[in-house]
């Protein structure tokens, strides 16, 4: 590898004249990060859930809320923040409250590590991708507190199925990482980004992304991001015709907006984070990482671009898979889990490293 | 035809209900019930459902219909006989004109009075409409209670170019009520014909459309074979009809067995579909097929319309003479039936309403034994049910 992924990060400008001292650093940080949560969960609600839904099922979608109905998630959020914040009398209260802010929180800090140019970083933690699988996971506990808390017997299924699905597929989501981080040789994903810029296929043909060589992992981290998601086709804690909304049966108001931003929210960092791994994150294709163009100034602007346009074409696959499938049963999604992503993963770990050796 | 459950099934039946309760017993725990309904997504309507649950594992699973009883066989007998139509429109709600049928029927068959061939034929297209209109919107709800909401927006789609072929003729989407004892109130409007022609081609794309979607889908697949098998004795015990029925591998559709007179099915070309499996699947595929039967059934009608009056001489004042008549059609649910008690006057003294949705849910208890909460879903949609039907 050329470029030392720690070498890039120093490398980029520090924005002229600012250097701010470490509070005012962090403050400005969560301010971002605060802003970026509710409007990454807006862009996606509106562009995908509204829009391109409506479309694949042939039918209108909001029409009257703004130009092309575009402002309807807002008005929708402005009357989930005025209504009534209903418990209900056998609710476990404080957990019942907490619950929704817990998931809220494990998306907040999925936005942390996400990089959207060399220096364009909340945080470039070394083991950026471990940070970011285990947080992704402290949802599970929103959910299993929101199924318990409930006090319904459909959210406390739901919130069980919830736990069940969201840790098994914790584990191919994890080696479908382990392929891209054994073929970057780092766990930043500013390093990773690099080795994609840099990496050669056979040492000699120029080979941009990591998609080709981990196609596999590619798709077993698209199953497993809608799994952790619980979108169709593995919404069974959801499951609106069984379950009846499952764990957010009992919420309203603001509560529930909380856990509607948090799921799409959570779409798009896991959409981000795919980009990053597979597709070459805020890097074009065919400039290697050590190329000017990447330090330049304008690239603060053309990185959240590239990137941006990756995670919307991620997001779209996910949706997509969202409106065509129906749900599986329980069981079935532990057996896809356990017999085919899980075996598929140990198969290309194994011939990522061997070829990682012998290139 | 009816075969009693073998004295063996009930003594497994009953062996396995005790086993249940020790194993509940050894480990101390009661399970849980889980009120599924009245208001229930799964249960399109107001029916409850009350399982008994093991962990997900259904123990015992009872449906509870009458949320939304109406009495219409009282009501009946308050009414006169065109009224009647009014009301029997509303007990399977989605194929309206079906309903309106098998009752002009047996009015038709205690006076004696025949349709002219013309009214016979549009009644016929009418009743194969409605089946579509009802079996697509079964299709649709297949996919939303198995995750797959984008069927069901196809369904209503596509059901909507069927729905504005009889609103043309009827003046009514929903509730026609344009049977009439010795024909139809109207004739066609102009130009009905081809635009009929045009929404069946939409509809076999539809079928095309749902096979893609759904029915061949591995996932529906994986859900619904093998899941909810009801073998063929059993079907029968219960007096299943229609498609629940065919799934079954039994051959026995009311339109080519014993067609009423007053319908024209033996002047077209069509294959009753049966599945030998008996499961959630194969209920639904039959479904699917018959959709497109219906599709070719109305096809082929609109093509020899004959000319003629549209309604027989009937008195002004419409008194039935005394007797009894029974008459069934196959509904899009299965077989419905009226049982006509006529004193000769102008109120019928008894009707009794052979729904087949009352007998298709009868099962429930038997099927949902020993299978998952989601399994639970997926079978009652494949039995497909509307609650106007179980309720009356």
């Amino acid at each position: 590898m050329s470029a030392s992924p720690l070498a890039l990060v120093g490398s980029a400008p520090v924005l002229a004249g600012l250097d701010p001292p470490y509070w005012a650093a962090t403050l400005i940080k969560v301010g971002v990060v605060a802003l970026l949560v509710p409007t990454t969960a807006l862009i996606l609600g509106i562009v995908f859930l509204f829009k391109v839904m409506s479309w694949m099922q042939s039918r209108l979608g909001p029409q009257e809320a703004g130009p092309r109905g575009l402002l309807q998630l807002l008005a929708d959020g402005a009357k989930f923040i005025q209504k009534q914040d209903i418990i209900p009398d056998a609710a476990d209260r404080f957990v019942f409250k907490v619950a929704p802010m817990v998931v809220l929180i494990s998306t907040f800090l999925l936005y942390v590590i996400i990089p959207a140019g060399p220096s364009v970083v909340v945080e470039s933690l070394d083991t950026g991708v471990f940070f970011a699988l285990a947080m992704s996971s402290i949802s599970v506990i929103g959910i299993l507190m929101a199924g318990w808390g409930s006090a319904n017997k459909f959210a406390l299924m739901s919130g069980i199925r919830a736990a069940g699905q969201l840790i098994a597929y914790e584990l191919p989501m994890v080696l479908a990482v382990v392929g891209v981080v054994i073929q970057a040789g780092t766990m930043n994903l500013n390093g990773i980004i690099a080795a994609q810029a840099d990496f050669k296929l056979f040492g000699v043909v120029p080979f941009p992304l990591f998609l080709l060589t981990q196609l596999p992992m590619f798709l077993v981290f698209l199953a497993a991001a809608q799994a952790e998601l619980t979108q169709p086709p593995f919404d069974m804690p959801v499951a609106e015709s069984e379950l009846v909304g499952g764990y957010q049966v009992e919420y309203s108001g603001f509560r529930f907006l909380f856990f509607f931003m948090g799921e799409f929210a959570t779409a798009f960092a896991f959409a981000a984070l795919a980009s990053v791994l597979f597709l070459g994150g805020w890097s074009l294709p065919f400039v290697a990482s050590d190329s000017d163009f990447y330090t330049s100034t304008a690239f603060w602007l053309i990185g959240p671009v590239v990137l941006f346009t990756k995670i919307m074409l991620v997001s779209f696959l996910i949706f997509w898979f969202r409106f065509t499938y129906p749900r599986f049963r329980e069981d079935q999604l532990q057996k896809v889990c356990w017999k085919y992503l899980i075996p598929i993963c140990l198969v290309w770990v194994s011939f990522t490293a061997i070829a990682k050796v012998v290139w | 035809m009816a075969a009693p459950v073998s004295e063996r099934d009930q003594l497994a039946y009953i062996a396995n209900q005790a086993a249940d309760a020790r194993v509940n017993l050894e480990f101390e725990s009661e399970g849980m019930t889980l009120n599924m309904g009245p208001q229930h997504p799964a249960t399109h309507g107001t029916l409850r459902i009350l399982a008994k649950l093991d962990g997900e594992q259904v123990i015992s699973c009872e449906p509870m219909p009458g949320y939304m009883h109406r009495g219409y066989e009282k009501l009946c007998e308050v009414r006169t006989y065109p009224q009647v139509t009014t009301l029997v429109n509303r007990i399977d709600w989605l194929g309206s004109f079906a309903n309106e049928v098998p009752w002009i029927l047996a009015a038709e068959k205690l006076m004696g009075i025949e349709a002219p061939p013309r009214a016979q034929h549009i009644r016929t297209i009418l009743f194969e409409l409605s089946r579509i209109g009802n079996i697509a919107l079964f299709l649709g709800d297949l996919g939303i209670q198995l995750g797959g909401i984008t069927v069901g927006f196809y369904a209503f789609r596509d059901r909507e170019h069927v729905l504005n072929q009889v609103e043309a003729v009827t003046g009514g989407r929903f509730h026609p009520n344009f049977d009439r004892i010795g024909g139809l109130k109207d004739d066609l409007p102009k130009g009905w014909i081809a635009e009929t022609k045009a929404a069946m081609v939409k509809v076999q794309k539809f079928c095309d459309q749902v096979e893609d979607l759904l029915i061949g889908n591995e996932i529906f697949q994986s859900r619904t074979r093998g899941i909810g098998v009801i073998p063929q004795h059993v079907a029968q015990s219960y007096g299943l009809s229609g498609a629940n029925a065919r799934g079954s591998g039994i051959d026995w559709d009311l339109r080519r067995d014993s067609c009423p007179p007053g319908l024209v099915y033996d002047k077209c070309d069509w294959t009753v579909w049966t599945h030998p499996d008996g499961d959630s699947f194969s209920r639904s595929w039959i479904r699917l097929q018959e959709t497109r039967e219906a599709a070719k059934i109305v096809d082929q009608l609109l093509d020899t319309i004959p000319s003629g009056p549209i309604m027989a001489k009937v008195p002004r004042i419409i008194k039935v003479p005394e007797g009894e008549a029974y008459v069934a059609t196959e509904n899009p649910l299965g077989e419905m039936g009226y049982y006509l008690v006529s004193k000769g006057d102008l109120y019928p003294f008894r009707v009794k309403i052979r729904s087949a949705s009352f007998n298709n849910i009868s099962i429930v208890p038997w099927l949902c034994k020993g299978v998952y909460v989601p399994d639970v879903i997926s079978i009652l949609a494949s039995l497909y049910f509307i609650l106007g039907d179980i309720d009356r």
